[in-house]
């Protein structure tokens, strides 16, 4: 972090390096180095801090290694070793990775005024709100510092894979065909976790019927879920005209032939990753054809 | 200033920081002849005070405290001062200054158009006082307590043996790697006629970055079959023993009461 990146129109940035940690050597071992960079700055150079040790390890080390590490791999899928869309997939790798946990750390000082303050208001740690934490970090974030990891990592990326290409080769040899397993299993789990819907109560934020704009126990539920801003008396016009273009096959998750509430919204859930499962697998059939006619 | 000489600059910086550590951790001074175990619990628990007061008063306090025992460890006031008190405030002023006007509450003085809040200027003064309380504490450890004496006082807090190793390896090759890195720069820099514009500085920059990532790389390699050869299975022994003594035992109890009254009037 030592390393001042003079960045087109004269200005320097320093980089984290996240970026390429985690392209050379993974997300799990980049994780394990940054963090204990960021141990050693803040034990051994004085430099950060200690109680905010566990926050930046968080923001950097793991959010940021994974995010690198999953764009790299996202944006140079199915290119060759030699190609330049790895390098742009580095650049993008440093540049989100580094912005992810900007944002993260502005989340973390914009939530502590609400958390943390006396009686009188007074804010007892970070003083902003996220409306000034969030583009007060972001602004420098995603042009000048977003800039330098985008730089140092591609640069870093490129002269790597010229001079010691086994570095770079060890993320370019990943299994690639273990991922749809892991993909299913976190589908399954995913799965798994819709009854947890039911817990929720009342319409999502905007995903309100025309009809809850006239019933009272709507509007009750519009106003307290807009910061009290009271509901317009009848529902906006656009609404009132498109709500009956179009009517689901299975209305507010509960197909009316099945009696229990509960068991009809898991089994309207069933039908819709059925449903998406049948189309991308279709669209699949479709794709695998169309490239074997081209040869 | 070119980018190069910023760079060396940067980094000869830092290794006179390790060295200064390093002879005032052996200096004579109070802090220092406490055991280390005693120094980490007790100074990490005034740092976790000074974190969590919500009193300025008492901020005030612990960074007097932290004052009394820099003077006592024999600690030159002004070093800290350039290294620690004037940066963390620059630092924190810049971002506590907003505050002065952003935060809502009642209005005490105008200027222009904008309105300094009584919440905002309090909001300002407790992020500014707790910042300096306890970079001061943290840096009173750091200063009086050789690194490898910290991290095996580190086991006493539950650290895990592999975490120590790690970041004693750490600390040991980054220090050699930053004088590499000084040498490289340094070499270049003597080389160097004329100016390079922005794009040769970048490529200049990255390419000395990348020589220094596969040297680490090679290095952390040889050292690691190295250690293999040698029987290393893990653990961690060092020459030192620990033995606390009746002053430790004092210092402890000073600690506790130091945290005890000051976590009661923070509240």
């Amino acid at each position: 972090m030592m390393f001042n990146l003079p960045l087109p129109g004269g200005t320097t940035g320093h980089a984290v390096g996240v970026g390429i940690a985690a392209i050379v050597l993974g997300p799990w071992a980049s994780l394990l180095a940054i963090s204990l960079a960021l141990t050693i700055q803040a034990l051994f150079f004085g430099d950060g801090g200690i109680t905010t040790l566990g926050a930046n390890c968080f923001n950097m080390a793991i959010a940021g290694s994974f995010a690198a590490w999953g764009i790299y791999r996202l944006v140079s899928l199915g290119s060759v070793a030699e190609s330049k869309r790895r390098v742009v997939a580095a650049a993008l790798a440093g540049y989100v990775a580094i912005n992810v946990s900007a944002l993260l750390a502005a989340i973390e000082f914009g939530i502590q005024p609400m958390l943390f303050h006396d009686a009188t208001g007074v804010p007892l740690y970070a003083p902003y709100s996220l409306g000034v934490a969030i583009p007060a970090m972001m602004t420098g974030h995603l042009t000048i510092a977003g800039v330098a990891e985008a730089v140092m990592s591609a640069g870093l990326f490129s002269y790597l894979r010229r001079n010691e290409p086994a570095l770079v080769g060890i993320s370019a040899r990943a299994p690639l065909e273990r991922a749809p397993r892991r993909l299913w299993g976190a589908l399954a789990v995913v799965l798994l976790l819709t009854p947890l819907g039911i817990l929720a109560s009342g319409a999502a934020w905007g995903e309100w019927a025309a009809k809850d704009f006239t019933s009272t126990a709507g509007r009750a539920q519009i106003t307290a879920a807009s910061g009290n801003a009271a509901a317009p008396v009848v529902a906006p016009s656009g609404l009132a005209r498109l709500a009956n273009l179009w009517t689901a096959p299975l209305p507010e998750y509960a197909p009316h032939f099945v009696k229990s509430a509960a068991f009809g919204y898991m089994l309207s859930a069933m039908f819709g990753v059925g449903l998406i499962l049948a189309v991308v697998w279709v669209a699949g059939l479709w794709m695998k054809g169309a490239a074997e006619s081209k040869r | 200033m070119n980018v190069i000489s910023k760079t060396v600059r940067g980094f000869s910086g830092a290794l006179a920081r390790t060295l200064i550590s390093e002879q005032s951790a052996h200096a004579k001074g109070l802090l220092q002849a406490l055991d280390p175990r005693v120094k980490l619990v007790g100074l990490l628990a005034l740092v976790t005070t000074a974190a969590l007061a919500r009193r300025l008063p008492v901020m005030m306090a612990l960074f007097a405290l932290g004052v009394a025992l820099a003077l006592a460890s024999r600690l030159s006031l002004w070093a800290l001062a350039k290294r620690v008190w004037l940066v963390a405030f620059a630092f924190t002023a810049m971002i506590a200054f907003p505050a002065l006007f952003l935060t809502p509450g009642i209005a005490v003085y105008r200027i222009g158009g904008l309105a300094i809040t009584a919440q905002g200027a309090r909001s300002a003064l407790l992020l500014v006082a707790r910042v300096e309380a306890t970079v001061t504490l943290s840096t009173l450890l750091v200063l009086t307590t050789p690194w490898m004496h910290l991290l095996k006082a580190l086991r006493t807090l539950m650290v895990p043996v592999e975490v120590i190793a790690l970041l004693a390896m750490t600390h040991r090759y980054v220090v050699l790697l930053t004088e590499t890195a000084n040498a490289m720069f340094e070499s270049r820099q003597s080389r160097m006629v004329g100016r390079l514009n922005g794009h040769e500085q970048r490529r200049l920059m990255v390419n000395t970055g990348g020589v220094l990532m596969s040297k680490t790389m090679e290095m952390g390699n040889e050292v690691f079959f190295a250690m293999q050869a040698r029987g290393f299975r893990g653990e961690v022994r060092l020459l030192t023993d620990f033995r606390m003594r009746a002053w430790d035992y004092v210092a402890m109890m000073g600690f506790a009461a130091v945290v005890v009254v000051a976590a009661v009037a923070g509240r």
